[in-house]
């Protein structure tokens, strides 16, 4: 056995091993500890604060929520992601460039600026997201964006949108564009060749941008923070006001380890099955 | 390949229109001449950016963002860089955990790491000070550096090095003379993709910073939290020109393309 791949990566693992494992165990075991208004952190041993999540409804209705939120995103994004990026990979040379360009810059500009953007968009009654949808004739009366579940699921469908794009463009780009030649040239008509050529050859595409959009939505911190305001909470929002506001680190510590345990349970499964489903596309 | 029909376009025209209108809406607001939050339509006015000047907070959390962005992504491609070459040129056992380790921040929800870093440098001292941001920032964008350095040293052609060899260089030559240079523009644009995301990062960073120690996107975050006026969006506005010169700069270097999608890595 040679030494020097790991001499090689000693440093980045030793790096690893203190400022991501250490902090990570002492999270999950700081969540087994106990607290008080008056006395703090108590390192002690109980399981109050498990207990207390998992049987407490008002923390099954905040992870529903975040989970609905983050499954109303995944959808949001795979109905306009997956066909824009189709549409993209069609366009030809100055314009391909210039329109990528343009939905892949935003994964790059602030999320708290962005964000903002959707804030001052929903305004209130007056919003011009619902000027824009009253005038079109859509709907009749303002709909509330501000505080509520589908002003988050809008704005972060717009924060996440990017990366649903970035997966079907990969997944574009290994496509031979021969095979639709071949299907036209034997008469399939467009949707056909939609439908019976291209779908199936991206869909590993989609399902791979599926998984990082939802796990970056039930995880998503600053959109949810500023547009549920201080009242609808998320499980990253909660998790933040235990910390900062309550001082219940305990109990914060909880709610972000069954976060991540939740997280990490729903992103191995679903990879699992596309990788099954699709081996021989993988393989 | 057939042309996009009527109908794409339409789709596509929509698209763009979603996903420019929250940019393009902070950007208009910015230049209101009014004190409360309004669509400028015939006057405008750069009373608000000129207002910034007077928010002190704002421009140190700026110079701050930038030279944390700056240091933890220059370390984090010095760690990089060895771990990539063990990783593109070695197959050992435990290869493929130490790859997932390495890119664990990016699966990582940023809010629990914010926690576990937290409670980390409470515990030894370090809680609020400018030294733990940067080895926070160095670890979340670690990954950044790692996937476009694996990248180009995977890119690399080893019969260079070979002939340098045969050519009587050390092996210290061969890495300083022809692999480095060689991996050159790989490392730059990890360093560059690296400080975007430590100069954008607010979840983890918002557990981690003081009053003292706020970055640019934590301080605007806190500010929006109160109130949002005028003044967040022309800062925002301010931030978002900084971040599409950068973009348009990285596109021209090196292609952003490959930059996000990356070839050749087997990071992810």
């Amino acid at each position: 056995m040679r030494v020097a791949p790991y001499l090689l990566s000693l440093p980045a693992l030793l790096l690893f091993a203190g400022v991501v494992i250490v902090p990570l165990v002492m999270t999950v075991l700081l969540s087994f500890h106990d607290w008080g208004q008056y006395k703090g952190i108590e390192p002690v041993f109980v399981l109050k604060n498990w207990q207390e999540v998992l049987s407490d409804s008002y923390f099954h209705e905040m992870f529903w929520r975040t989970f609905r939120i983050a499954f109303f995103v995944t959808l949001l994004a795979a109905m306009f992601g997956a066909p824009e990026a189709y549409i993209l990979n069609r366009m030809k040379s100055p314009w391909r460039g210039l329109f990528l360009l343009v939905i892949l810059g935003p994964l790059l500009i602030s999320v708290v600026a962005r964000t903002l953007g959707w804030a001052l968009l929903f305004g209130g009654n007056s919003g011009l997201v619902n000027k824009a949808l009253i005038s079109m004739g859509l709907i009749s009366a303002p709909l509330p964006f501000m505080f509520t579940e589908t002003g988050m699921v809008v704005a972060l469908a717009h924060v996440l949108m990017p990366y649903m794009v970035l997966a079907v463009w990969a997944a574009l780009q290994r496509l031979d564009p021969q095979i639709e030649n071949a299907a036209v040239a034997l008469g399939a008509g467009p949707f056909t060749v939609l439908r019976r050529i291209v779908l199936p050859q991206v869909m590993p595409g989609i399902l791979s941008g599926a998984i990082i959009v939802f796990a970056l939505a039930a995880s998503a911190f600053a959109t949810p923070a500023i547009i549920g305001g201080r009242r609808l909470k998320v499980a990253s929002t909660l998790a933040y006001d235990e910390f900062l506001n309550t001082l219940n680190w305990p109990l914060g510590a909880a709610v972000a380890v069954l976060l991540l345990v939740a997280l990490i349970a729903v992103v191995v499964g679903a990879s699992r099955l596309v990788e099954r489903r699709y081996a021989q596309v993988f393989g | 390949m057939s042309k996009n029909g009527p109908l794409a376009l339409a789709f596509h025209t929509l698209f763009v229109t979603f996903m420019l209108a929250p940019i393009l809406v902070v950007c208009w607001v910015a230049f209101t001449p009014e004190g409360f939050l309004s669509f400028p339509t015939d006057r405008w006015s750069l009373r608000w950016f000129y207002a910034i000047a007077r928010y002190p907070e704002f421009i140190s959390a700026f110079w701050r963002s930038l030279w944390l962005g700056a240091l933890s992504s220059a370390i984090a491609v010095a760690f990089s860089v060895p771990a990539a070459l063990a990783i593109a040129r070695y197959r050992f056992p435990g290869r493929e955990a130490m790859t997932a380790l390495f890119m664990s921040p990016l699966m990582i929800p940023h809010v629990v790491l914010g926690i576990a870093f937290l409670r980390f440098f409470t515990q030894i001292g370090l809680g609020g000070t400018f030294f733990g941001l940067v080895l926070a920032h160095i670890v979340i964008v670690l990954p950044f550096a790692l996937r476009l350095t694996v990248a180009s040293a995977i890119g690399l052609d080893r019969a260079i090095e070979h002939a340098a060899v045969s050519l009587g260089a050390s092996e210290w030559i061969v890495l300083k003379r022809i692999t480095l240079p060689l991996v050159l523009p790989g490392l730059a644009s990890g360093w560059a993709l690296a400080f975007i995301n430590s100069f954008d990062e607010v979840t983890m960073t918002v557990f981690i910073a003081a009053p003292g120690t706020e970055t640019l996107p934590v301080r605007m975050f806190l500010y929006i939290q109160d109130n949002i006026d005028p003044l967040v969006t022309s800062v925002s506005a301010c931030v978002i020109v900084i971040t599409v010169a950068a973009l348009v700069v990285m596109d021209r270097a090196y292609g952003l393309e490959r930059l996000l999608v990356g070839r050749g890595t087997d990071g992810r």
